[in-house]
């Protein structure tokens, strides 16, 4: 755009002037009293604006996520500090004797797995780096049965398109898209660094992917769903986001 | 009092530069909100060089959200917006020709040298200048770049599995991390100089970048 004459001059338009002055006042005024109400604000009305934003951003990632795979590490790269989660006051825990990992939904063949009958099946093991949605990340090598694996077992229906993931920590759950579940890096971990899975981090059994926010991998599992609908999760319910893929 | 016309603001960077600061404000804040559920920049296990503030959270005021999930929320909303209007101001600014008043250029090297002494009282008359001059040049340009190393690093912390090439480019998750909470310092930085320049030195640069044009007072 050109610049105007040099010479050219304005008029004086002090009406004008003193209006936009008192204007811009009072925009300054309610900028301020915004950002002060705004503080710790949550969005209030403006909230289901930002929950709405949740599947066009949802499908923006897909596009950056799908097919891909997460990086291991060899053996030589020392394990960080994972931290322990769950919801209950205490630990849970329950007796592995009778415990038992129902798998079913709209699948072909429903099975219930003891922790024996887990372990009988194909195995992988993983060294990846966790990313939490706090911000930390910390290395650690985790043993299991690829998702797939169990899937395979139950023939899941092809209406299926989520999975569910239930737990005996005081009812958490979470569910995923039935692509990420399906993923050859999405394990039911019953080991973890070389020995079995610690009380802390979710035994006798747990869902573990690093694609995914460490919400999204539930512990103590009870129930593998597949299911037509989806059934959301435990955090997700207060506001974390569903998809949550890294 | 007389005035002439030095220049003009065109509309579309006007609108481009007030979306901008609501925007990056509300990036800052949902960002602050999101760095106090963890503070620090360590792996888990290990320690960070250069932090000397983990643990401490930042105030209140400062944060948008309320919580994690609602900074996440705040944040994953207007980062989409920052960067279509980035994108939007840059190819309007290329389009347009105006980024040749207005980026700076190895060639302005020398005017923003001679506007440092002037500003230091080393340099009696101040230096001939266009629109702006070398240091002003330096500024806007520097914030072109703290927002791409905004935009990078954020994409390298916020996809560090599927895009892992990006945040190893940076040094690692920890350290892309770092980077972008450096940028914000950087934005912060420069909105002081900012305000104080166009609220306090030179009134007219606000009216400019309400109105479109910039009228330079004459003494005569």
């Amino acid at each position: 755009m050109p610049e105007r004459e040099p010479g050219a001059r304005l008029p004086e338009r002090t009406t004008e002037r003193s209006d936009r002055r008192s204007f811009l006042k009072l925009a300054a005024a309610s900028a301020a009293g915004l950002l002060a109400a705004g503080c710790g604000w949550d969005g209030g009305r403006f909230g289901a604006v930002l929950s709405a934003w949740e599947g066009p951003n949802t499908a923006l990632q897909r596009l950056l996520v799908t097919g891909r795979r997460s990086r291991e590490y060899s053996e030589g790269r020392e394990s960080g500090r994972m931290p322990q989660y769950f919801i209950s006051p205490r630990v849970p825990t329950v007796d592995v004797a009778s415990w038992r990992l129902a798998v079913g939904g709209s699948v072909a063949h429903p099975v219930s797995l003891s922790l024996g009958d887990l372990m009988r099946l194909p195995r992988r093991t993983i060294r990846v780096r966790h990313y939490c949605i706090e911000g930390w990340t910390a290395v650690a090598e985790w043993t299991g049965t690829p998702l797939a694996e169990i899937a395979a077992l139950v023939r899941p229906d092809p209406r299926a398109r989520f999975v569910e993931f239930r737990s005996f920590d005081s009812g958490y759950w979470s569910s995923w898209d039935l692509e990420s579940a399906l993923h050859p890096q999405t394990l039911v971990a019953y080991g973890m660094d070389g020995r079995g899975l610690p009380p802390g981090h979710g035994a006798p059994a747990r869902l573990y992917s690093n694609r995914k926010y460490g919400y999204k991998s539930v512990k103590y599992l009870t129930d593998v769903n597949f299911l037509p609908v989806n059934t959301g999760g435990y955090y997700e319910r207060m506001g974390y986001e569903w998809y949550a893929a890294l | 009092m007389p005035r002439r016309i030095r220049f003009v603001h065109p509309l579309a960077i006007r609108l481009t530069h007030w979306l901008n600061a609501v925007l990056l404000l509300g990036l800052v804040a949902s960002g602050l909100q999101i760095f106090n559920a963890y503070p620090s920049f360590a792996e888990r296990g290990f320690e960070f060089c250069c932090y000397p503030f983990a643990g401490k959270d930042f105030p209140r005021w400062a944060r948008l959200g309320g919580w994690l999930g609602g900074g996440l929320r705040w944040h994953m909303f207007f980062l989409w917006f920052f960067l279509l209007n980035g994108v939007l101001y840059l190819a309007y600014v290329f389009a347009s020709g105006e980024w040749r008043r207005r980026f700076f250029l190895p060639r302005d090297l020398g005017n923003a040298w001679q506007m440092q002494l002037y500003y230091l009282r080393l340099r009696r008359e101040k230096p001939e200048q266009g629109m702006y001059n070398g240091l002003q040049k330096l500024a806007y340009t520097g914030t072109i770049a703290l927002g791409a190393l905004s935009v990078l690093t954020g994409f390298a912390i916020w996809k560090p599995v599927s895009l892992p090439w990006l945040a190893v480019g940076l040094g690692g998750y920890e350290l892309a991390r770092f980077w972008h909470f450096l940028a914000v310092w950087g934005f912060l930085a420069f909105l002081l100089v900012h305000l104080f320049m166009t609220l306090v030195v030179d009134r007219e640069a606000t009216r400019a970048m309400i109105a479109g044009p910039y009228r330079e007072r004459v003494d005569a």
